[in-house]
């Protein structure tokens, strides 16, 4: 068996054996949830359909009702895409990327970081959605045989390259998320004594057996779609930063954007699953799982690709100066001293400037610290996508197009009620699924039990 | 429990401990006992040599459908986009495969992603038999939690009695024994 290094600190702390961590996690299913989820599915359900509201108003009226003008084309809309595409990023990479590096510590935050993506790219895929304005003729945007001749879609286009990238993204998150509950199911399954409830989570387990054979394909499977995964996120963030950089906007057109935006994808989504689970963890009382340590490793991952973004920040600024291209030095000086200075330098001072607090320990394992800094890198982020989308177009070649862009109702009502959505799905989730994946925090109990560490030595 | 010659009888011993099933089962086969399966609420790593699984092919199936999605989307990308509707979009070259090529690269790995991913978990729920609507199979419930279950028959070991079998696996640490008995 694996054994890891005595100095190491334990993962699972506490005196647990297998069935305690049953217990722990299936407990909260099967008991009456607390008050206060309810206060707060009430509260994200009527801001969730507060925003489908909008949505049907804007699908009722057509996209005029948002603040768009006919120089500012793209504005809240796209920012919330990108932003909800970046927050999905975290869940796979904690699940795909550090299952190859073998990082054992993600084994208790996988799960729920998994339901993160999978609702945060939903919420991502509703904005270029509804910003075709005629929803109903959204299957435009496959390669569909049609009346028109045969006019098929353009594959030259970033765009459809999106359509091909998130969808992929989308389903492939899903069923590595279900492939891994299978079996987390079938425990709820074997434990559940209410009659409807084992109906339902016998069908959600498919008839999950554990032989022998069953898991070896489950490993194998596990790791071949983390393989599969890993470049996948990689390519999806960079396709959606091709959205920008194949154009030439002044500020689009840079070839820096793919590792920017993925690095700042992972960024803020590590920021988004720190907000959940600094949550989850108290209210579900899974502090002997998801550990101080936990939030330090993730605490660190946000220091790294926090200043990725930082250096890639300064870059474009000195690029836009050595290039010596006139319109590429405007728009930067434009963002950061122009009318939207203050979008640009809000994101600086919460992409930039907070997450280096954390190279101080004290602050990385203060749990209060890190949840108000989760939220500061997500306001961060968002004002990343909106100081890149909204300045460089606002300031169009002809001064006489030059305009602002004044979000209505509508665009702040869809915004919101994303967020609602999310949180709703996300508290549902908490509900009834397990969330922490149980088959594999019992495979590293003996490894990394603080029980069986103390025994040993 | 009555004994028949005719039925095949199954023994589940059970076990509290991944390691100690792990060397009741060596300990077995070391002695010529042939194990049918095992079933734990966790993968047991090293288990499958010791009771004859072999290794999984899931990799490959992965692999074929990956190369199906890639030649597929190749194919579909060269039919769209230069034999049946060439069109100068932007300037860029659209009247051979190879020179339109890179912008064809991404649509092309998504495919291959979308397709050895999906392809390659369908076989697993086949193959596993975990489909929607399936019974489960594992003997006791208590084996999707803390308890890991091996699973031996008469029929694979004439050589032994059922009775010397339930000796050995009290010897080995089996908690509790349960035989059963299948009219085949």
């Amino acid at each position: 068996m694996h054994k890891e290094a005595a100095i190491r600190e334990p993962l699972i702390l506490g005196n647990k054996n297998y069935h305690d961590i049953t217990t722990d996690v299936v407990g909260p299913i099967e008991n009456k949830a607390p008050k206060g989820w309810y206060v707060l599915i009430t509260i994200s359900s009527l801001i969730a359909i507060w925003g489908l509201g909008c949505v049907v108003y804007l699908i009722a009226t057509g996209i005029g009702v948002w603040g768009l003008n006919k120089t500012v084309g793209w504005a809240w809309d796209i920012t919330n895409f990108v932003w909800w595409v970046g927050i999905g990023h975290a869940g796979t990479l904690i699940s795909a990327v550090l299952l190859l590096f073998r990082q054992k510590w993600r084994m208790a935050i996988n799960r729920s970081a998994e339901a993160m993506t999978i609702f945060a790219v939903m919420m991502a895929a509703l904005f270029p959605g509804i910003h075709m304005g005629r929803i109903w003729l959204a299957y435009f945007v496959f390669p569909l045989p049609n009346m028109f001749g045969s006019l098929w879609v353009n594959f030259n286009s970033p765009l459809l390259w999106d359509v091909f990238a998130i969808s992929t993204y989308f389903s492939v998150s899903l069923v590595f998320w279900y492939i891994g509950l299978i079996p987390d199911f079938a425990t709820i399954r074997d434990r559940m004594t209410k009659p409807l409830a084992k109906k339902v989570y016998s069908f959600l387990s498919f008839g999950w057996s554990g032989k022998a054979k069953n898991w070896t394909r489950f490993e194998e499977v596990s790791l071949v779609l983390a393989g599969l995964a890993t470049p996948l996120v990689f390519s999806v963030h960079s396709i959606v930063s091709m959205d920008f950089a194949t154009s030439v906007i002044p500020g689009w057109h840079t070839t820096i954007f793919p590792p920017y935006f993925v690095s700042g994808a992972v960024f803020s989504g590590f920021a988004m699953v720190l907000t959940l689970l600094l949550v989850m963890r108290k209210v579900m009382r899974l502090e002997n799982y998801i550990t101080i340590k936990h939030v330090e490793y993730m605490n660190i991952v946000i220091i790294v690709t926090g200043s990725i973004v930082g250096v890639a920040y300064i870059t474009e600024l000195f690029i836009s100066w050595y290039s010596g291209v006139e319109y590429e030095s405007y728009a930067f000086i434009n963002r950061f001293s122009g009318p939207y200075w203050w979008a640009y330098w809000s994101m600086m001072t919460c992409n930039v400037i907070s997450p280096q607090l954390f190279w101080f320990k004290k602050l990385r394992t203060n749990l209060t610290f890190t949840f108000i800094l989760s939220i500061v890198v997500n306001i961060g982020m968002w004002f990343e996508r909106f100081v890149i989308i909204v300045t460089s177009i606002h300031r169009d070649y002809v001064p006489s197009s030059w305009s602002m862009f004044h979000p209505t109702w509508v665009d702040i009502g869809i915004f919101v009620g994303t967020i609602g959505i999310f949180f709703t799905l996300f508290l549902l989730f908490a509900r009834f699924f397990p969330v922490l994946a149980l088959n594999e925090l019992k495979s590293i109990l003996k490894s990394s039990g603080e029980k069986y560490k103390n025994e040993d030595h | 429990m009555a004994e028949t010659k005719k039925n095949s009888t199954v023994i589940h011993a059970m076990f509290d401990d991944d390691g100690r099933l792990m060397d009741a089962a060596k300990d077995l086969v070391a002695q010529g006992v042939r194990i049918r399966d095992v079933y734990s609420p966790f993968p047991i790593h090293g288990i499958d040599p010791v009771i004859g699984v072999k290794r999984t092919r899931m990799a490959v199936v992965s692999f074929m459908f990956g190369m199906t999605g890639l030649s597929l989307a190749l194919l579909g990308m060269w039919y769209f986009m230069i034999s049946d509707w060439p069109m100068n979009i932007g300037g860029k070259p659209s009247f051979s495969l190879i020179q339109n090529i890179p912008s064809f690269i991404p649509v092309t790995f998504e495919f291959t992603v979308l397709c050895a991913a999906h392809g390659m978990a369908i076989t697993y729920l086949l193959r596993n038999g975990t489909i929607p609507g399936m019974p489960p199979v594992n003997p006791d419930p208590r084996t999707t939690d803390d308890k890991f279950v091996m699973e031996i028959t008469d029929e694979q070991n004439p050589g032994v009695s059922t009775d010397d079998l339930g000796i050995m696996l009290k010897s080995a640490g089996a908690i509790e024994i349960n035989e059963k008995e299948i009219t085949a």
